[in-house]
């Protein structure tokens, strides 16, 4: 890797792609920088506002600094949850995915449909599902006596947005680790093989330590997706019921576009990036630090 | 025995995927009234009439075919200008290269409930407000960071010598981009085709902050069927059912590739 050649003319080569990325990121996020520390009488007018918008974002005694620490606290549980269930059950679908013949094929496009599907159907599909009047999921639980209202428990809300995400994206994981699965040359197994080894050693000594480059990327992207969750539960639950499933991007939305109330939504985009951006930094740099010394 | 297992649980996790799925087919072949009239595993009086309205109500296939325009006006933008970066990270070292591929991937971070309202801003300033052209251009923020870092991984994985031998043979560099490179990673350039349709085809949320009357996407049309009359169930199910259509018929197209691809080629 390291003896590509300098050439400081490849410049032009990312030159497209800079100019891209300058005008759907850079000059959009300037104007929320700008929203941020500004307040605006209407009509236009807008002064200095300095620290304002943060300081109330991060004072939980605040309306907007509660709802903000709400939000985040969910959304982290949330992620947590979802990636708990998500890796270990991935892993174990792509061990289930078969190694010969056409069924790879067959198998392969069947669990990938759920993530071909837009976001507003997967939840609207779960929203009918989930009803209980004419939901198959919905119907069946409360003929079991078990107590389900997705409208209105919040119990049932959140197991019914963790199981359409499980739903959604385990899919992903599984794929990823098949494909780190395929990278295994045949003689590992043979070897194991001739030594007699069972089957949990060979998933521990020889597959999980060939997954462990796929599971970072695996684990980042769902956590990325996870953490910025919108459209589904949305169409689910709208964030509710009461403020139980509301995530920060719903909050975020709510805020913007909802009530136009442009300073506490700029300064929480903001932090909201930031936060991001500073959990994948961490957890990037963490891992493959991790990977250097277990290699040397 | 371990055959066995393998297959069962395959075959759970699959009944498990579908079964939300054929819900949703089954809604949208009963007619509204028996959907009401209590559950039913299968419609009695199966109605083709949720798919004859969208077929022949302008609202909902202009939908469809606003949706289809930016996603391919998206894919080909994303991945033509993503090439010859990935290109030059994949094969040099320049001043700021290691910065620029961290700030483009942070892009693919970033929340786009973040970005809903200054693209509003953005897009209505420049006049695009409204149509295909925005929602292509928009999603372009986390399609071509993506297209990047997936070539890149495709890139690396063509040997060097095979660009210097190219230009010993006195092949200009145009010339052997298209002829020889662009066939060579064919595969890669087809994955990151596939991922940038995925994203721009299952985003809702910028797609229908950026669009009003003309360049409605299907799945702010969906909205229609929360009328004040209620919920028309069967219409969006159906509805439901074809926006999943497209989807299906692009994986079977990737299917052999499409591990390696969601490894974003670094396996």
């Amino acid at each position: 890797m390291n003896d590509k050649p300098i050439y400081q003319r490849a410049w032009f080569f990312v030159l497209p792609v800079l100019v891209f990325v300058l005008f759907s990121s850079l000059i959009p996020m300037m104007t929320v920088v700008n929203y941020s520390v500004q307040d605006s009488m209407g009509q236009n007018n807008f002064f200095w506002n300095g620290a304002g918008w943060f300081q109330g974002l991060f004072d939980p005694t605040t309306d907007i600094g509660g709802r903000f620490a709400g939000a985040l606290v969910r959304n982290l549980f949330f992620s947590l949850v979802v990636l708990l269930i998500e890796i270990p059950l991935g892993i174990a679908v792509a061990l289930c995915i078969p190694r010969h013949g056409w069924q790879v094929g067959a198998v392969l496009v069947a669990i990938a449909l759920p993530m071909l599907i837009p976001w507003n159907v997967v939840g609207t599909i779960w929203q009918i599902f989930a009803r209980q009047d004419i939901g198959l999921l919905g119907a069946a639980l409360n003929g079991l006596g078990i107590p389900y209202n997705d409208t209105q428990d919040p119990l049932s809300a959140w197991s019914t947005i963790v199981v359409m995400d499980v739903w959604h994206w385990t899919s992903m994981v599984a794929l990823l680790c098949y494909a780190g699965l395929k990278a295994i040359p045949d003689a590992f197994y043979q070897a194991a093989r001739i030594d007699g080894a069972r089957r949990w050693a060979i998933f521990a000594k020889i597959e999980f330590p060939k997954l462990r480059k796929v599971l970072v990327i695996a684990v980042l992207l769902r956590f990325m997706e996870s953490f910025m969750i919108y459209t589904e539960p949305m169409v689910v639950t709208g964030g509710g019921p009461g403020e139980a499933t509301s995530f920060l991007s719903l909050d975020l939305v709510k805020i913007a576009l909802g009530q136009v109330d442009l300073g506490n939504a700029a300064a929480m985009s903001l932090v909201y990036n930031l936060i991001t951006l500073t959990l994948c930094w961490i957890f990037f740099t963490f891992t493959t630090h991790a990977d250097q010394k277990g290699d040397a | 025995m371990k055959l066995s297992w393998r297959t069962l649980g395959m075959t759970l996790y699959l009944l498990a995927l579908a079964l939300p799925i054929y819900w949703l087919i089954n809604m949208s072949f009963k007619s509204n009234i028996e959907i009401n009239s209590g559950l039913s595993l299968w419609p009695h009086h199966p109605v083709l009439d949720h798919y004859e309205y969208i077929f022949t109500d302008p609202a909902w296939y202009n939908g469809f075919l606003n949706s289809i325009t930016y996603v391919a006006l998206n894919t080909v933008i994303s991945v033509t200008i993503a090439l010859p970066a990935a290109y030059a990270f994949s094969r040099y070292r320049f001043i700021g290269d290691k910065h620029l591929f961290f700030w483009l991937l942070s892009n693919l971070m970033a929340p786009p409930a973040v970005y809903a309202m200054p693209f509003f801003n953005l897009y209505s300033e420049v006049g695009l407000f409204d149509t295909v052209w925005a929602v292509a251009l928009a999603h372009c923020l986390f399609n071509v960071p993506l297209a990047v870092w997936i070539l890149e991984g495709f890139i690396s994985g063509v040997p060097r010598e095979i660009d210097e031998t190219a230009a010993i043979d006195g092949y200009s560099f145009p010339r052997f981009f298209i002829k020889i490179f662009v066939p060579l990673i064919a595969n890669g350039i087809g994955v990151a085709a596939f991922f940038c349709f995925m994203f721009s085809w299952v985003e809702q949320l910028l797609a229908t902050t950026l669009t009003t009357v003309d360049a409605k996407p299907i799945v702010a049309v969906m909205t229609r069927a929360y009328s004040a009359a209620g919920m028309d169930w069967g219409l969006l199910a159906a509805a439901g059912v074809l926006t999943m259509i497209p989807g299906a018929i692009v994986i079977w197209f990737v299917r052999n590739h499409i591990a390696k691809g969601f490894a974003l080629g670094r396996v």
